[in-house]
């Protein structure tokens, strides 16, 4: 390990598949991951999913800290460093190790392209997470951010949360400018991470049925000569209550 | 402090060359007696006039109860648990140790980036990744490493506070003994510190001596960083 960039390189040695969606928010990146998500499954695949800064640990301290607003760019980076680490070890390995296919909205490229904007050195934040492993397939959703303000603003959210909107770098008052311009910033950085690490770029203006065809043929390729898992139906659960007294007596 | 530097990728946002004070390390294994030395060494440069402020490992307003939530978990990997440390001490660099240095206080650090380093060393005979990582903190102006045997170590340990499931390192399955687990993690640990001593240039004091020996050796050693660095209310003239 003298360089940190494994990951640019050497692939897992699991069983699995590890397929990834990065994007601002706004992208529907997360939507053509749920479709997806769907079509795997009524394929027969095992799948587990897992989201970026879920931990349940670390999601507790990060709201602290946002909520004290103490956090600094590199307390932010590392605790979501931390996060990731935690579902790497507990949630990612375990089912790749297992055979089956894991999808995670966001990875790391969401660390080098936020963290960076934020404040903290390139390479510092790459070398982070230099534990990571390599995905087998990283899709990037790639939109104009007036289309990603405009779709935010229409959704059922309405509004920026603060930290989306970059709120913390006080880049402007002004919410939705300040997510124009925090967002324009992670949109740049993007860019250089899909040339560094060579992400699937898909353009996430198009329709979502349209996005989601493409993605899918993509997948079925990249699938070619993977054995699935069959699953073994939860049946452990079952197993196990054969031994509790029952209630009523 | 003005030409402090940073150990590697440093905070880029953050410009320390306006820090004033010095900053200190006193570093050591579990139960050596840093923070009784600590103590003295505070109320010895109180007396003297300097501003003193004291920052101890997973003492950070954000992660210490995190931490002490994921240890009582004891699920922890080898990363996530050395980036809760790491981000406790970011948050104690940030929030602490530069405000103060910046003020022109004497920042007394009970453990620094070392104890990371020798930690995340021994569970995973990887020394890049955690150095890399704190790339960020602060080449303090003095280390000092109470150096210790594991036999007498031991020993002291029992002797005060007893033996705990981290400190012994059980979570790296040495064996199922404390009292050898105990031993083998801090030998482990120890053999660390020693290899980094010379690497670092820790000031080695040897822990064995008695307390006032030991306190005479740390301000003989910390005297000198604090020469061209003039007590506030100092009695002495020291043109500006």
């Amino acid at each position: 390990m003298s360089e940190s960039h494994l990951l640019t390189t050497a692939s897992h040695p699991h069983p699995g598949k590890l397929i990834i969606v990065e994007g601002i928010d706004g992208s529907g990146k997360s939507t053509q991951l749920q479709l997806l998500h769907k079509w795997l499954e009524s394929k027969g695949h095992k799948v587990f999913f897992t989201e970026w800064n879920s931990s349940e640990l670390v999601k507790e301290t990060t709201k602290r800290g946002k909520k004290s607003k103490s956090l600094t760019p590199t307390t932010f980076s590392l605790l979501h460093a931390t996060d990731f680490a935690s579902r790497l070890y507990h949630q990612i390995l375990p089912p790749l190790k297992a055979g089956m296919i894991v999808l995670a909205d966001r990875y790391i490229y969401t660390a080098f392209a936020r963290d960076v904007v934020r404040g903290v050195a390139n390479e510092w934040v790459r070398k982070l997470y230099a534990f990571a492993i390599k995905p087998d397939m990283a899709f990037y959703f790639n939109v104009p951010i007036e289309v990603a303000i405009s779709r935010l603003l229409r959704g059922t959210r309405g509004q920026f949360k603060y930290y989306e909107a970059g709120m913390d770098m006080d880049l402007s008052p002004d919410v939705t400018e300040s997510f124009r311009l925090f967002q324009s910033r992670i949109l740049a950085e993007y860019d250089k991470i899909v040339e560094e690490y060579g992400l699937l770029t898909m353009d996430a203006t198009l329709e979502i049925e349209t996005q989601q065809e493409h993605m899918r043929a993509l997948v079925e390729a990249a699938l070619r000569g993977y054995k699935p898992r069959r699953g073994t139906y939860g049946r452990r659960t079952l197993f196990w209550r054969r031994f509790e007294v029952p209630k009523s007596e | 402090m003005a030409d402090a530097r940073f150990f590697g990728d440093g905070l880029k946002y953050l410009n320390p060359s306006d820090l004033k004070g010095k900053l200190i390390a006193i570093e050591g294994t579990d139960g050596v007696g840093r923070t009784t030395h600590l103590e003295m060494l505070q109320e010895w440069l109180e007396v003297q006039g300097y501003g003193v402020m004291t920052t101890g490992w997973t003492r950070s307003n954000l992660m210490s109860k995190t931490i002490e939530v994921a240890k009582a978990g004891n699920i922890l990997d080898r990363w996530s648990l050395s980036l809760l440390y790491a981000t406790d001490f970011a948050d104690r660099l940030e929030h602490q140790i530069i405000p103060a240095l910046r003020s022109g206080f004497v920042v007394l650090a009970d453990r620094y980036i070392y104890t990371a380093f020798a930690r995340d060393f021994v569970r995973s005979a990887d020394r890049t990744w955690i150095r890399n990582v704190l790339g960020f903190a602060l080449i303090p102006d003095l280390v000092c490493y109470l150096r210790i045997d594991v036999e007498t170590l031991a020993l002291r340990v029992i002797e005060t506070t007893g033996m705990n499931y981290w400190e012994s390192g059980m979570d790296l399955r040495l064996g199922g003994d404390l009292y050898d687990s105990f031993k083998k993690y801090q030998s482990l640990l120890i053999g660390e510190f020693d290899k980094m001593a010379p690497e670092f240039r820790f000031n080695v004091v040897d822990a064995r001596k008695s307390p006032e020996e030991i306190q005479n050796e740390l301000r003989g050693y910390i005297l000198p960083v604090l020469q061209n660095h003039k007590p506030p209310s100092g009695t002495k003239a020291v043109p500006s």
